[in-house]
């Protein structure tokens, strides 16, 4: 038995899927592709405002429905910078490395959005620095409408 | 056991698509319907049992989608995945420990969202069945055809159960699919795979449904109708379908007569009022019947065909519509236990079958019901 | 109250490689479980019940309970499946307390495993989040790890040679376990030398890939002294599966562990754990984490991890030594991952850990992490709980 070959099956499984955005994500997805806005949503208990809006308080456990506009500025609240080619979640195909990832905290969230950085200039990279988001020409009502962030400031 | 009882029910209508709600939307819409149902607030619970399934979600840790939604973020919370009567199973465990006095517990899938026969396929074994391409209905006709075979069930009697559940199915507010149809519908319709017909199947649905259990001592203290666990059991039969007797199905006898013993049942057939049975097909729901001993000596299909088992009988099977009448696979068993509550309360209304007292509800996991669960419910303690 | 008292009895490991192309699932499953079994005494048909668990998408399998009951010997037995991702193993290990201790069953089997090698592992993580919102833009479970160690050196100052102390620590350990995948020991400069993945995480911070099976067997009071000589009792679980979402993270502070560990040391009255607990099973996937948990576990205040960490007191012959085993620095198949470290403990409190044995241990903590930066913690105890 010990010298016999082993098998080894391969293979790729495909499962398509068509994930419901909902009624609150899609106000959220709609704003960004059509006027390049980020909304929020307010808790009337904790009065957090969460990005992306979502029904539920889950900290309060009370639903929520007031929508607020955040950003579209912010700062960095912790990045990092990928060093190794990790695969694009949307293209399948390998991302040049470097390039910067991190959560921002848009003005007037409380919540952190997760998007990739733009790093021209790895030095201004840091937490606390001030970011502006760059968008697609073509958007798609997709947090892929955002590129990526960018340092404007980063001794603010 | 401890006496533990179901103290909050709650659940989604039965859709075929829900492209308005996110998995946590519905979870937000069971879980509140539950708690106001038990007349209790997010405080009272104690700790909190999630059921998904990875690969209808599309989601390799589903349950992270409803964790909010469910009140978990400060409390202990465990998922299961599998149907959500073995989530019950799990949940009411953490309160026989002693660890916990309440547990929420919850089940959703959204069957509109991927393609089921890929998802089911995905059970099989990649180095074995898989290529094959079998799913779960193609696997449920090899069964039908031995089911047929050993029992001499006729495909007539098989449509029989269709057409009850969907008739049932008019009274209940939550079911996708009421309808008023015949034996001849049943077997006019497409042939999905022989001999199934497109009505003897059940749909691929979206919904949740969540159950607030409490322990004697909490429900004493907040529960406003209680609804008590009598036995329930859990076994599953052997895996690949040729090392099984598909005709058969040994791990629901198993189960059934444990979750008998423990509740001081020796007669099902006369004990008890209403069973919610997981009638994924047609000919499925006569299978699990018999396994019960649900029907003594004969065979369920001619009791069926003999006017057996409707909402007026003695024995009423899904009378709610059953999940031939809205399938949202992993809420589908936890919805079994949700009508027979209803039941047992007397809350059904126009479906409410008289005078139930003991009521049985039964969940599945895997291909031709490999695994089973049985639950026995009691109006009294 | 009159709880019903539970304690590992057996447990079994395969032997961790990155690649186990000589088994298929089952089988690999099945080494585990037969090593369990004889290290506890037991028959399959001595088992009341098993619970499983892996990460689905890692080996491409649906209703993986059904599926694996050649491996487990679960045909005709109650059989369920809990999953939460990374934390898998250690939510596996608390069914198995709540499962015996409930009364429903006397001797539970529990099962951890992954085939990472089967799949693409990146791949399944990434579908972990969620699809509309952190998918898309989601760089990989290292990235996470990379973006909490920034925040916290950020505002504590700890810098990447602290946190390859830790590797250092663990690599060096894991030569002492049979069962560990990575069996070399390292340099701190080896560390910092290794090539970098995500800023400050180097290759050498962070976790292999594993193919690996987990089995511990569990029984109730009564059963479990005729079965072990020393038992492993477990005193108390606690877990908090906190967020849903990447961005509501609090990053720097792994608040699951805080709450958690609060909340275990309370039900156990660990007022000063680190001189009540004598040796801990970490789950931790990177180095800096070795240095962030500690704080939020309790054991030091926080900033002051690395200083502990440089101590020496974590080391094996240290005030309270972690990872014994070589922790998951050194192995990881992630379903198994955090059952291994229930096992590791148990192992610990049984006086079964061989060249790996922090003498005399009487209190162990076991943890496991994984999802949106969750925690499950486990108590155990060479004595039996006084409740």
């Amino acid at each position: 038995m010990q010298n016999e070959p082993l098998i080894i099956e391969s293979g790729d499984v495909c499962q398509p899927f068509r994930y419901a955005v909902g009624s609150y994500g899609s106000v959220f997805l709609k704003e960004l592709k059509e006027t390049c806005r980020f909304m929020g949503i307010r808790c009337p208990k904790c009065r957090k405002v969460f990005v992306p809006p979502r029904r539920v308080c889950g900290e309060c456990l009370v639903e929520m429905t007031d929508f607020v506009e955040v950003g579209p500025l912010g700062r960095i609240a912790t990045f990092t910078i990928l060093r190794y080619a990790f695969i694009d979640p949307e293209t399948g195909e390998q991302k040049p490395v470097p390039y910067g990832y991190g959560f921002i905290r848009l003005d007037g969230a409380d919540t952190l959005f997760q998007h990739y950085i733009d790093i021209q200039d790895e030095s201004r990279i840091r937490i606390g620095a001030r970011v502006e988001p760059v968008f697609a020409d073509r958007r798609k009502a997709s947090v892929r409408d955002v590129l990526y962030f960018r340092v404007i400031d980063e001794t603010a | 056991m401890k006496q533990t009882a179901i103290i909050g029910i709650g659940m989604t209508k039965i859709d075929a698509q829900k492209p308005r709600d996110t998995f946590a939307d519905m979870a937000w819409e069971a879980v509140t319907r539950a708690l106001t149902d038990a007349g209790i607030g997010f405080d009272d619970i104690d700790n909190v049992i999630t059921t998904s399934n990875d690969f209808w979600d599309g989601r390799t840790i589903s349950c992270m989608a409803v964790g909010d939604a469910s009140g978990v973020r400060h409390k202990n919370v465990s998922c299961v995945e599998g149907d959500g009567t073995f989530g019950a199973f799990y949940g009411l465990c953490r309160i026989l420990s002693g660890a916990y006095g309440t547990t929420l517990v919850t089940a959703h899938s959204k069957g509109s969202e991927s393609v089921s026969s890929l998802i089911t396929n995905a059970a099989f074994d990649p180095l074995t069945d898989r290529a094959l391409g079998l799913d779960a209905l193609t696997a449920a006709a090899i069964q039908a055809g031995m089911y047929m075979h050993r029992t001499g069930t006729t495909p007539e009697e098989a449509a029989l159960v269709s057409v009850k559940n969907h008739r049932n199915a008019r009274h209940n507010p939550y079911a996708q699919l009421p309808m008023d149809i015949d034996v001849e519908d049943v077997l006019a319709s497409e042939v999905i795979a022989d001999p199934l017909h497109k009505l003897d199947c059940s749909p691929v649905s979206d919904g949740c449904c969540a159950i607030v259990l409490a322990s004697e001592e909490r429900t004493r203290k907040i529960g406003r109708k209680p609804v008590w666990i009598k036995g329930v059991a859990f076994y599953s039969d052997a895996y690949y379908l040729g090392d099984r007797n598909l005709a058969e199905a040994p791990a629901l006898v198993k189960a059934a007569q444990s979750a008998y013993a423990q509740a001081g049942i020796s007669n099902p057939a006369s004990e008890i009022q209403v069973a919610e049975v997981y009638d994924a097909f047609g000919f499925q729901e006569l299978m699990w019947i018999e396994a019960m001993g649900l029907c003594g000596s004969e065979r369920a299909g001619t009791l069926l065909a003999s006017g057996r088992f409707g909402i007026q009988d003695r024995l009423a099977v899904n009378p709610s519509g059953g999940l031939l009448s809205g399938h949202p696979v992993i809420a589908a068993g936890l919805i079994r236990m949700t009508e027979v509550v209803r039941q047992l309360r007397g809350e059904a209304g126009a479906y409410q079958v008289d005078d139930a007292r003991i009521g049985l509800a039964h969940g599945i996991n895997g291909i031709c019901g490999q695994s089973h669960c049985v639950w026995v419910l009691g109006s009294e303690q | 109250m009159g709880k019903r008292r539970v304690a590992i009895v057996g447990t079994g490991q395969t032997l961790h490689r990155s690649h186990r192309p000589d088994v298929n699932g089952q089988e690999l499953i099945h080494e585990a479980v037969r090593l369990a079994l004889a290290d506890a005494g037991l028959t399959i048909a001595d088992i009341d019940a098993i619970v499983i668990g892996n990460m689905d998408h890692f080996e491409g399998i649906n209703a993986v309970d059904c599926w694996s009951v050649d491996g487990t010997g679960g045909t005709m037995k109650p059989v369920i499946k809990l999953t939460t991702g990374g934390t898998t193993g250690s939510t596996l290990a608390i069914g198995g307390v709540h499962l015996v201790a409930s009364g429903m069953f006397d001797r539970v089997l529990i099962v951890g495993w992954e085939k990472n090698s089967e799949s693409d592992t990146t791949g399944a993580i990434t579908t972990a989040f969620d699809p509309v919102w952190d998918r898309l833009v989601f760089a990989g479970a290292i990235s996470g790890l990379a973006a909490e160690a920034q925040a916290y050196m950020a505002r504590y100052g700890a810098t990447d040679r602290d946190a390859a102390r830790v590797a250092v620590r663990d690599r060096r350990h894991a030569c002492n376990n049979p069962h560990a995948q990575l069996h070399k020991p390292i340099t701190i400069e080896d560390v910092l030398a290794s090539p970098m993945l995500a800023d400050p995480i180097h290759l050498l911070d962070v976790c292999p890939r594993t193919d690996g099976a987990c089995a511990v067997i569990m029984a109730c009071e009564g059963v479990a002294e005729r079965l072990a000589p020393v038992p492993d009792w477990i005193w108390a679980t606690a877990n908090r599966h906190t967020y849903t979402y990447l961005g509501d993270v609090n990053w720097g502070e792994l608040d699951s562990m805080s709450e958690a560990a609060q909340e275990l040391f309370a039900k156990a009255d660990i007022r000063e754990p680190r001189k009540q607990i004598d040796v801990i099973e970490l789950y931790q996937p990177y180095s800096f984490a070795g240095i962030i948990w500690i704080e939020d576990m309790g054991l030091v205040e926080r900033g002051k991890g690395a200083e502990y960490i440089w101590s020496g007191a974590t080391d094996m012959g240290g005030e309270l030594p972690i990872n014994p085993s070589g922790g998951v620095i050194a192995c990881n198949p992630i379903g198994a991952t955090g059952l291994i470290r229930c096992a590791e403990a148990a192992l610990q409190i049984m006086g079964k850990a061989e060249a790996r044995q922090v003498p005399d241990a009487k209190v162990a903590v076991s943890t496991g992490f994984g999802g949106c930066m969750w925690t499950d913690m486990l108590l155990h105890g060479r004595n039996k709980p006084d409740f």
